[in-house]
């Protein structure tokens, strides 16, 4: 009796888990072998689906895009991220305000400041960024209207949301820092850049690092920011691998195809995770 | 005199960091309580004829009480029976030596690299029809809430903080004859109370922003959540932009408040969410 008592208290997750989690898991792998039809059977199609992904330009170009925006916007928020964190590190109650407030948008959902952006960047005189660029004589740009523009607008939202989190990261990083290596560094005449360069950045490197592939990781299943955003428009200027997806599978009802690329995500985000805690592990020793 | 122009540069990199990361909020709570009617894109600096007109629109005219209780039906639930699940398995990994705990552990650190959205879709299929019952979840609040009841982070939070707890305590009731759930009600849920805390408010903000679930859950708007219906309601003409932007603050404020009144609960997660991502 007493061998079944912490599997009863593992019940509840588990059955979550495997019910939300792993059937669908294998329900998504076994679809990406199959036709889905509606009034009939599905039809078994091998490796036709993949073959398909290999071959679908729509797809390639969604992933570039995807790569493109994670890339930018990882790097981008984690450099913002140190250099403010150097600012705004201390116990002083100014500075415990500031990155307290200054986290507003990293607990908002992403759909809601999809809302807030679209305010923000208005493609009329009257939008706030373009009346800021208006004083600058600078005339109304599309932003998220205009094909050339809407990547880099959406990229700015995501920035805006990762920054402040990668500042609150690495705030912490910092005050772990062993204090007797800036006073050696002092005794020994180092300057500013001199400390910033041998003394913080190297003791930096894990947090570095895990904010880096978290990012990634996270990054190359945005969704929520694009789809309510843009929808992947204008003309495909921000398709996603995940707004293409969701388009596959629920627009064209296509769920063995959109089955198969998901699986293809599901490979490159365990092939990164992987990578992140052997990174990890190799770092903490 | 030699300071001056260093401390200059940080208090204006300060004003620049409100200016970039709290002036949008700002800028939509002022134009939401202003009387006139802006243009599309507008946002106000200051109010203008403070009213609470929009706000009394939004609940009567535009039905938002109804994406609200959406909202937080599946909020409350979800947060409720998440963070129940989590502490449940978190006493069995945390206090319970038996065969295949490391396997479970395994099991459950492999959902983190199960994110909803690569399972989106064979979600939706399996949603549909439920095995082994054959029910179908969609279109409905347990289609929303049950989903996200199993989640990694708040069973690894609590595990870590039961762990600590000393063994003695478990053992000195034991003696006295508490059942099982004696203890873990009695004894241990009282002393990870900061641990609860942490894991309800990451998992409240967590299932009150969720966006792609209730998308493919449901089809009908009476069904919708707040950060689902934005986007119908955005291009509803008979909603005003101030009205919209009063029901956008709406949707944010829930999350913000947990936020700033958890303070303490909130940094610890985020340290060990770091870390386990």
């Amino acid at each position: 009796m007493r061998r079944f008592v912490p599997w009863l208290f593992l019940a509840p997750a588990l059955s979550a888990f495997a019910w939300f989690k792993f059937v669908p898991m294998l329900k998504g792998l076994e679809l990406s072998f199959y036709k889905v039809n509606f009034a009939r059977e599905h039809e078994w199609v091998g490796l036709a689906n993949f073959m398909r992904a290999a071959g679908d330009g729509a797809l390639h170009a969604a992933a570039l895009n995807t790569t493109l925006y994670v890339v930018v916007t990882v790097l981008a928020s984690a450099l913002i991220g140190f250099l403010l964190a150097l600012v705004l590190e201390g116990p002083a109650r100014h500075l415990a305000f500031i990155r307290t407030a200054m986290f507003l948008p990293a607990v908002t959902s992403a759909a809601i400041l999809a809302e807030v952006w679209r305010i923000l960047f208005f493609p009329t005189g009257d939008g706030v960024v373009n009346a800021m660029l208006g004083l600058a004589g600078v005339g109304a740009q599309g932003f998220l209207a205009d094909p050339r523009q809407a990547l880099g607008t959406l990229m700015l939202l995501h920035i805006w949301k990762a920054v402040p989190y990668d500042t609150v990261i690495f705030v912490a990083g910092l005050a772990t820092i062993d204090r007797e290596l800036y006073d050696a560094a002092a005794v020994d005449g180092a300057g500013r850049l001199a400390v910033l360069r041998y003394v913080t950045f190297p003791s930096m490197l894990p947090t570095i690092a895990i904010v880096l592939m978290l990012g990634l990781i996270r990054g190359f299943r945005v969704f929520a920011e694009v789809y309510a955003t843009t929808g992947g428009g204008p003309a495909g200027a921000t398709e996603m691998i995940m707004t293409h997806i969701y388009k596959i599978g629920f627009d064209q009802f296509d769920y063995g195809y959109a089955s198969a690329v998901s699986f293809l995500l599901f490979i490159l985000t365990v092939a990164l995770t992987v990578l992140y805690l052997v990174w990890q592990r190799r770092l903490a020793r | 005199m030699r300071r001056l122009p260093l401390t200059l540069a940080r208090w204006s990199i300060y004003a620049l960091v409100l200016a970039v990361f709290v002036g949008p909020f700002w800028g939509l709570a002022m134009t939401a309580f202003s009387g006139p009617t802006v243009r599309p894109g507008t946002l106000l600096a200051w109010p203008r004829e403070a009213t609470l007109e929009h706000f009394r629109f939004a609940f009567t005219q535009a039905h938002v009480w109804r994406y609200l209780l959406n909202s937080c039906i599946v909020v409350a639930f979800g947060t409720l029976l998440q963070v129940m699940a989590s502490a449940l398995a978190a006493y069995a990994l945390a206090r319970k030596r038996f065969a295949g705990s490391a396997l479970v552990s395994l099991a459950i650190l492999s959902t983190m690299m199960l994110p909803e959205e690569v399972i989106a879709i064979p979600l939706y299929i399996v949603l549909g029809k439920l095995p082994p019952f054959n029910v179908s979840l969609l279109d409905s609040y347990l289609g929303m809430i049950l989903p996200v009841v199993g989640w990694a982070f708040s069973i690894f939070v609590l595990t870590e903080f039961m762990r600590a707890i000393p063994v003695e305590l478990e053992e000195a009731a034991r003696i006295d004859g508490a059942s099982e759930l004696q203890i873990f009600f009695g004894i241990i849920l009282p002393l990870v109370r900061p641990a609860l805390a942490t894991v309800t408010v990451f998992g409240f903000i967590m299932i009150w922003d969720q966006y792609l679930l209730p998308l493919i859950v449901t089809n009908r708007e009476q069904l919708y959540t707040l950060p689902v219906v934005l986007s119908t309601l955005r291009s509803d003409e008979t909603i005003r932009p101030n009205v919209f932007i009063a029901i956008t603050l709406l949707a944010m404020l829930p999350s913000i408040v947990m936020y700033l009144s958890l303070q303490k609960a909130f940094n610890r997660g985020l340290m060990t969410g770091a870390v386990k991502g």
